[in-house]
């Protein structure tokens, strides 16, 4: 277990490479309750919530979710957020546990007086079920019919072990799967245990931090503190597909204006090491392998990639430098240790239909 | 709890070494790989032929989420290096004394300042 915000939270259970592997072919459980929920109520609450992030919730229908980042007046990224249309005049806004804080005051203080903003997260557990096993786990848990039939990103109200839930159909591994909301109390720890009971036989596995790291890396998932931040726009960030600059005003929308008209001058890019060596979170792009060299850009993310059996990671690179095939350099700032890596195209992984 | 070879002797930063005369061979233990989860990369920064001093760094173990400096648990030279890990970093996992090993050192005298298993337990219990 490490402490993450007040959490204690597990890396491991059976391995993260084990762990990875179900996941990617039966199905990995997830304790992801440390997540931020918040609760926005006003009579056009969606449109309010709409004037906080870059993409169009705008258009969600009840019952339909959207992944979005919410910036700055700067255009940089405050978090990446789930937003969950309820109702008209109630959405659920999913965020991270190191910006909940941060979250829910920009939403309480930017929507002061015009809705009424809760955090419902100490109260609410969260247990992601991911891979190709997971909805057969739900309706052996006694979820009824409908919810097989939720198109990803949408959710609904159901039941699990006689316990009122909403399921969604989202999820950070690049499997099918859902995310299950439930009660904070003793009826999480029973859906979890009937879960992994049920799926027991057939290799149905709980899953750490460690492993919900490489599946949503193999996917080129943003991770929050590593691949974004306060410091990256979505448009550094390969995210220009959150941001709808015709919707209406939102907050960063004049910053990205600007960044658009003027261009970016870094990308986010997948690499895979073609030496023997993994880049880490920390480590430098830079313009040779000598000991004068320049430090041209960050690894913001880097693993072994389980499925793929290759060393992977993200990293900030100049445009000019950014096209797949081109090889760059990586030096590990701790040990002086330099080593080979190629852009290639992303994600890393997709799942066959 | 793992149970250490009473035959090695052993350093704080989990590092063991089996002395045979003038030569020690040198690996991490049980307790490391422990710690460390599935090994992925093994970087042994050294050649044959190169002179190590005892605490100084010769490498590095990584799993998929950590990375761990390996330390020379004695001075002298490197007259072998386990290769075979290139290729397969998962011998540390599955025998970390044995296929696992790591280097062998030549030693100019007896190296002193090594645990013994007993010391190393309560090292490790020690936390």
């Amino acid at each position: 277990m490490v402490p993450f915000v007040g959490w204690e939270l597990p890396v491991q259970y059976s391995g993260i490479v084990d762990e990875h592997h179900a996941v990617r072919k039966a199905a990995g459980l997830f304790d992801v309750s440390h997540m931020g929920e918040l609760v926005i109520e006003a009579p056009s609450a969606v449109h309010l919530v709409g004037e906080l992030v870059t993409n169009d919730v705008e258009r969600l229908n009840d019952g339909q979710a959207k992944y979005t980042v919410c910036c700055n007046a700067k255009g940089t990224i405050l978090d990446d957020l789930i937003v969950y249309r309820v109702s008209s005049e109630k959405v659920l806004v999913v965020c991270n546990a190191s910006n909940r804080d941060k979250i829910v005051s920009h939403f309480q203080r930017s929507l002061e007086g015009r809705a009424k903003v809760s955090d419902v997260s100490d109260k609410t557990a969260l247990i992601a079920v991911q891979g190709p096993l997971a909805m057969a786990l739900l309706k052996g848990a006694g979820a009824d019919g409908r919810v097989e039939e939720i198109p990803a990103f949408h959710f609904t109200d159901t039941t699990l072990c006689n316990v009122p839930c909403t399921v969604a159909r989202t999820g950070y591994t690049g499997e099918d799967g859902v995310e299950v909301f439930c009660p904070w109390n003793e009826d999480a720890a029973r859906i979890w245990r009937t879960l992994l009971a049920l799926g027991k036989e057939q290799g149905v596995k709980p899953a750490g931090l460690g492993a919900r790291d490489t599946l949503r890396l193999e996917c080129k998932m943003a991770l929050y503190g590593n691949d974004i931040d306060e410091t990256t726009t979505p448009f550094d960030a390969g995210l220009a597909w959150t941001v709808k600059l015709d919707k209406g005003d939102f907050v960063g929308r004049d910053a990205l204006i600007a960044q658009q008209k003027e261009g970016v001058s870094r990308k986010l890019v997948g690499f895979e090491m073609t030496d023997r060596a993994i880049a880490r979170h920390g480590w430098e792009v830079v313009d040779s392998a000598g000991s004068d060299a320049k430090v041209i850009g960050s690894v913001t993310s880097g693993s072994p990639s389980p499925t793929l059996s290759k060393n992977i990671g993200l990293a900030y690179v100049p445009v000019a430098q950014s096209a797949v095939g081109t090889t760059i350099t990586v030096r590990d700032p701790a040990r002086g240790r330099t080593a080979a890596a190629v852009i290639v195209k992303t994600p890393f992984y997709k799942r066959s239909k | 709890m793992a149970s250490f070879p009473a035959e090695l002797k052993y350093t704080k930063d989990h590092e063991w070494a089996r002395i045979d005369g003038n030569r020690v061979k040198v690996g991490i233990t049980q307790h490391a790989v422990d710690q460390l989860g599935d090994i992925t990369l093994v970087n042994l920064d050294t050649k044959v032929g190169a002179k190590l001093e005892v605490g100084k760094a010769f490498g590095t173990v990584e799993s998929v989420k950590a990375v761990s400096d390996l330390y020379a648990p004695v001075s002298g030279t490197v007259v072998e290096i386990n290769k075979s890990l290139d290729a397969n970093p998962e011998f540390i996992n599955e025998s970390p004394y044995e296929k696992g090993w790591m280097l062998v050192i030549e030693v100019a005298s007896a190296p002193d300042g090594l645990l013994d298993v007993g010391a190393y337990n309560a090292h490790v219990e020690a936390g």
